[in-house]
């Protein structure tokens, strides 16, 4: 079956821009250290890994809210409603101890994979 | 800690979902400000800044609903949906659900009951250890009935043999329990030592009984069962040794049997003392004793029985007690076999019968979801063409046919609880183990397994189909689309289904057939208000003969003095009654090709007036009367049967027979022959003695009492007419001869129940089944009926068209059934009575009532046919 709604994936593949999606299974690394340096809220982490990458990575909305909600579940997260500077109410969420070691594990996990993929690259070049 | 927030954040958003969902509605709003803000931020205006921010954001629809979907509640509550919609689509087709919920509860509940109540019986194992090697020992007459075994042969089989480990001989025996309390009559067995040992069970306090105790004249011990030692003891676990008076005597109780004991031998046992039989007694060689034994490990039952032919063979030559007839065969048949005989055949039919009803109620659903299914084709498109997906529509109608046999399955456990209740109750007094019988949740689960998966098959074709299928071209046909290609195995079906319930219909058409013809048998005596009790005598004062000849007489007397009473006589045995004391007769000097005895001859000692009493007729010479008493010369009465076989064409009268070993008797007179056994069998060798000339006294005699009117309202005051002459002395077993004639037929009776009762169900589904077809179909074809009508077809053209279709599967289903019904009442020869399995009166009974109710099942949507008004079936195109 298609779906009755084309996703934001296949709208840019469309007109062939570079391809800027969160490489699959790193959005809740990237989130976790994103948060490891202050609560936040969407928003504000989707801006921070954009700057971060400088625009290599676009964060979909929809993705970025529900790994929220599915990190918030884990325990990973807190979150919370507070207001911002500018008086708005906002769902900021902060880092748990037990998102700090998660954090720690996937980024070893992140390293090891990484540096096996650059030493195979490396390796047929 | 995860798992805690887990299951409480779901369960908050299943709960408060507004909240949650405005919670996430803010926080997706909150997004797109900021990055709406952001772009501003960056110098675009505000209306291009929301846009911009819209465009990265996508619909915040879908990102709520993203959100929303990600947690696990969010499958529960799809399930939720389902359910509430299958609630709502069955709520809105009444008719449909109440059909298919009334078939699967029958068909499921009838199943289960039946099952729950067979499996006990037939196929589980008895509650003893390695039960499959304990076996009944039985002699068994030329004619294959079997005769209980006397005390000697048991004596000398138990030295020979080497097939058994133990063998034991039991014989009933009531006491009455004085003392403390109100006397008590009590069910008990007289058994030798090893019965326990052959039953493979301990007691749970004190010891079993020893050899020691079963000897002449031994200590008197008596094991008490666990019932018995809560009732009367109070479960005092001091009870050993303790001294109980039984019939007069002081008992010691040696032993309580445990709690969980089933003594499936004689169920309502409740106490035990050893046989002390002395080999010296003339009972000694009386065939009267039951024997049990326990095969040795890897011994087989042919084996066993073979070596007890042989060594049965070898104590007649030696010993040639006089009680055995020439031809004797002994036999071992395993204890559960011999526990069931009786009641084998109807179990088996009825579990026959109960699955065709399960078959039936399945082909009944599959009819009635193929029919749904049909005008739902349309229903399906739609959904499919809304973007349903076909995991979607599957998961719907898996909730939708999962509901209606859950439903189905509930009241069917109802129905199952009734019905072994029902089962129970109705059940013949043979019926072994009654006290096990419980509704059986492994019967249960499998029944509703079956008729579930029968529905999930039948019941998601449509779900398919409308998933594979083009929406479109779906929609446009609407509900006229899958119609006609499952016309031709909805037929099928319904062709089956009044096969089948062609086969209940003449299976309990013979069943019902059988037992008028049985009870049209004559008995031989009449029967009408007769009423019997047995009278005991227990007790060290009845030592003597003439104690006990005294007391029956004063009985007598006493009872043909109770107001209402016409007639009153004694008997040691009653026919139709479960008696069976049975004796070698032989002639003196023996007539020339004397073909012997079949079985043995019943011996009956009567007081005179049994004849008259039970108006049984004279055919030649005398009745016995008062001059026959003790010291008289010695008399006998034989039944015709008798007369004509063993005497032919001779005067019997004058004859001098022997009775067992002991005197010879002279044949004064000649009797019309009396059903001993049962209204089925033709057993009727009998002699008749009187009591006083009989050579020990019965001490159970059946008193047999004629009455005005009601002869049960005449038990109260015989009872106590009886207890006027000695109180201590029981009276059990009271009866009226109408309750023994009905109960000799009661295994034939329980299945006849059991049969129409199912033969109803499957007529009535076979009608659901005609009707739910044609109604469908009609329904189908409105509009070819009204171009019909249009076309110049006249109302009773189309209701011929309609009713033709119908009765045409009807007359097919019929035409199999039949040949299905000689199939299956082979099997149930052995139920039958007096009738072919072919009886041609049944089968166009059958067929005709089958016929009949398929002729209403049709007439409605044929009539519903013939009124359709073709003006406004054209318009409405």
């Amino acid at each position: 079956m298609h779906r009755s709604f084309p996703s934001a994936e296949s709208r840019r593949g469309l007109v062939d821009q570079p391809n800027t999606d969160v490489i699959q299974g790193t959005l809740d690394m990237l989130i976790l250290k994103t948060l490891s340096l202050e609560p936040m809220h969407g928003f504000g982490i989707a801006r921070r890994i954009e700057q971060i990458s400088r625009d290599a990575f676009k964060v979909n909305p929809g993705s970025l809210l529900t790994a929220l909600q599915r990190l918030e579940r884990a325990g990973a997260l807190d979150a919370e409603w507070r207001r911002t500077e500018n008086a708005r109410r906002a769902r900021f969420y902060a880092l748990t101890r037990a998102g700090r070691k998660l954090l720690e594990a996937e980024t070893a996990d992140w390293a090891r994979r990484a540096g096996a993929v650059a030493r195979l690259l490396r390796a047929e070049g | 800690m995860s798992l805690w927030r887990q299951l409480t954040r779901g369960l908050r958003a299943l709960t408060h979902r507004a909240a949650t969902d405005r919670e996430t509605a803010d926080e997706v709003q909150h997004y797109l400000d900021q990055a709406a803000a952001a772009h501003r931020a960056r110098g675009l205006s505000p209306d291009d800044a929301r846009r911009a921010a819209r465009v990265e954001l996508g619909s915040p629809t879908t990102v709520r609903q993203e959100v929303r979907s990600s947690g696990w509640e969010h499958a529960v509550e799809t399930r939720l949906t389902d359910l509430r919609y299958a609630a709502r689509k069955l709520r809105g087709d009444p008719g449909f659900t109440a059909i298919t919920v009334l078939t699967l509860a029958l068909g499921l509940g009838g199943a289960t009951a039946i099952f729950s109540a067979v499996r006990p019986i037939l196929f589980e194992p008895l509650p003893y250890p390695a039960p499959g090697r304990i076996a009944m020992i039985w002699e068994i007459g030329r004619d294959g009935s079997r005769d209980q075994g006397t005390f000697g042969m048991y004596r000398e089989l138990a030295a020979r043999n080497h097939a058994f480990e133990a063998i034991a001989v039991l014989r009933p025996w009531q006491p009455t329990m004085t003392g403390a309390e109100q006397p008590e009559r009590l069910d008990g067995q007289r058994v030798s030592a090893s019965y326990f040992a052959v039953l493979g069970v301990a007691p749970a306090l004190g010891r079993a009984f020893q050899p020691s105790d079963d000897r002449p004249g031994g200590a008197n011990a008596v094991v008490i069962s666990d019932a018995l030692w809560r009732r009367r003891f109070g479960g005092d676990s001091t009870v050993i040794g303790r001294q109980v008076t039984l019939d007069d005597d002081t008992h010691t109780v040696v032993a309580v049997m445990p709690r969980g004991f089933e003594n499936l031998l004689a169920p309502s046992t409740e106490l035990w003392a050893p046989l002390q039989y002395d080999i010296a007694q003339a009972r000694a060689w009386g065939h009267h004793l039951r024997t049990v034994a326990r095969l040795r490990d890897g011994v087989h039952l042919d084996q066993a029985t073979e070596e007890l032919r042989a060594l049965g063979q070898r104590v007649l030559n030696e010993l040639r007690p006089a009680t055995y007839g020439p031809e004797v065969d002994f036999a071992a048949v395993a204890l559960q076999d011999d526990i069931t005989r009786g009641i084998r055949p109807a179990l088996l039919a009825v579990l026959a019968a109960v699955a065709l009803v399960l078959v039936i109620a399945c082909v009944n659903v599959t009819n009635l979801l193929l029919a749904r299914d049909a005008r739902r084709g349309g229903e399906f498109a739609l959904r499919a063409a809304l973007g349903a997906g076909q995991g979607r529509l599957i998961g719907q109608l898996l909730t939708e046919i999962l509901l209606l046999s859950l439903v189905g399955g509930a009241v069917g456990m109802g129905v199952a609880f009734l019905g072994v209740r029902a089962l129970v109750l109705l059940s013949p007094p043979g019926l072994p183990r009654v006290g096990a019988i419980g509704v059986d949740g492994a019967a249960f689960a499998f029944a509703l397994g079956l008729t579930s998966l029968v529905a999930l098959a039948c019941g998601l074709v449509p779900a398919l189909q409308a998933a594979r299928s083009d929406p479109h071209a779906a929609m446009q046909q609407g509900t006229r689309r899958a119609v006609g290609r499952r016309h031709g195995a909805r037929g099928i079906l319904v062709v089956a289904e009044v096969a089948l319930a062609l086969i209940l219909l003449v299976s309990s058409g013979l069943l019902l057939r059988s037992l008028s013809l049985l009870f049209r048998v004559e008995s031989g005596f009449d029967s009408s208000h007769l009423l019997t009790m047995q009278v005991q005598t227990s007790g060290r004062r009845f030592a003597e003969d003439s104690t006990t000849f005294r007391f029956f007489a004063q009985a007598l007397d006493a009872a043909r003095g109770v107001p209402g009473v016409t007639e009153a006589a004694l008997t040691s045995q009653l026919p139709l009654s479960g008696d069976a004391d049975l004796y070698g007769v032989e002639f003196d000097p023996a007539p020339v090709d004397d073909p012997g005895e079949v079985r043995g001859t019943f011996r009956y000692a009567v007081s005179p007036g049994y004849f008259e009493t039970m108006r049984i007729p004279l055919v030649r010479g005398r009745l016995l009367d008062e001059r026959d008493r003790a010291g008289a010369p010695l008399v006998a009465v034989i039944s015709e049967s008798v007369a004509k076989r063993r005497l032919p064409g001779q005067d019997p009268v004058g004859r001098r027979l022997r009775v067992g070993a002991g005197p010879l008797y002279t044949v004064v007179g000649v009797v019309g022959d009396v059903k001993q056994v049962s209204l089925a069998l033709s057993e009727s060798d009998a002699v008749y003695l009187t009591a006083a000339q009989w050579r020990f006294a019965d001490n159970a005699m059946s008193l047999i009492v004629r009455g005005r009117d009601q002869p049960a309202a005449l038990a109260g005051p015989i009872r106590e007419a009886i207890w006027s002459v000695d109180r201590d002395q029981a009276v059990v077993r009271v009866a009226t001869m109408d309750d023994l004639v009905a109960a000799s037929a009661a295994e034939r009776r329980f299945a006849l129940t059991v049969f129409e009762a199912f033969a109803l169900a499957a007529l009535l589904l076979a009608a659901a089944g005609i009707y739910g077809v044609l109604a469908g179909s009609v329904a189908e074809r409105t509009r070819e009926i009204g171009v019909r009508a249009a076309l110049g077809a006249s109302r009773r053209s189309i209701l011929v068209l309609v009713l033709g279709r119908g009765m045409t599967l009807a007359a097919f289903g019929i035409g199999l059934g039949v040949v299905g019904a000689a199939a299956a009442s082979r099997v149930m020869t052995a139920l039958l009575f007096g009738i072919s399995p072919l009886d041609p009166v049944t089968y166009a009974g059958a067929i005709a009532l089958l016929a009949g109710v398929s002729l209403v099942a049709c007439s409605v949507p044929a009539w519903r046919a013939a009124r359709v008004d073709p003006a406004r079936t054209l318009r409405s195109e």
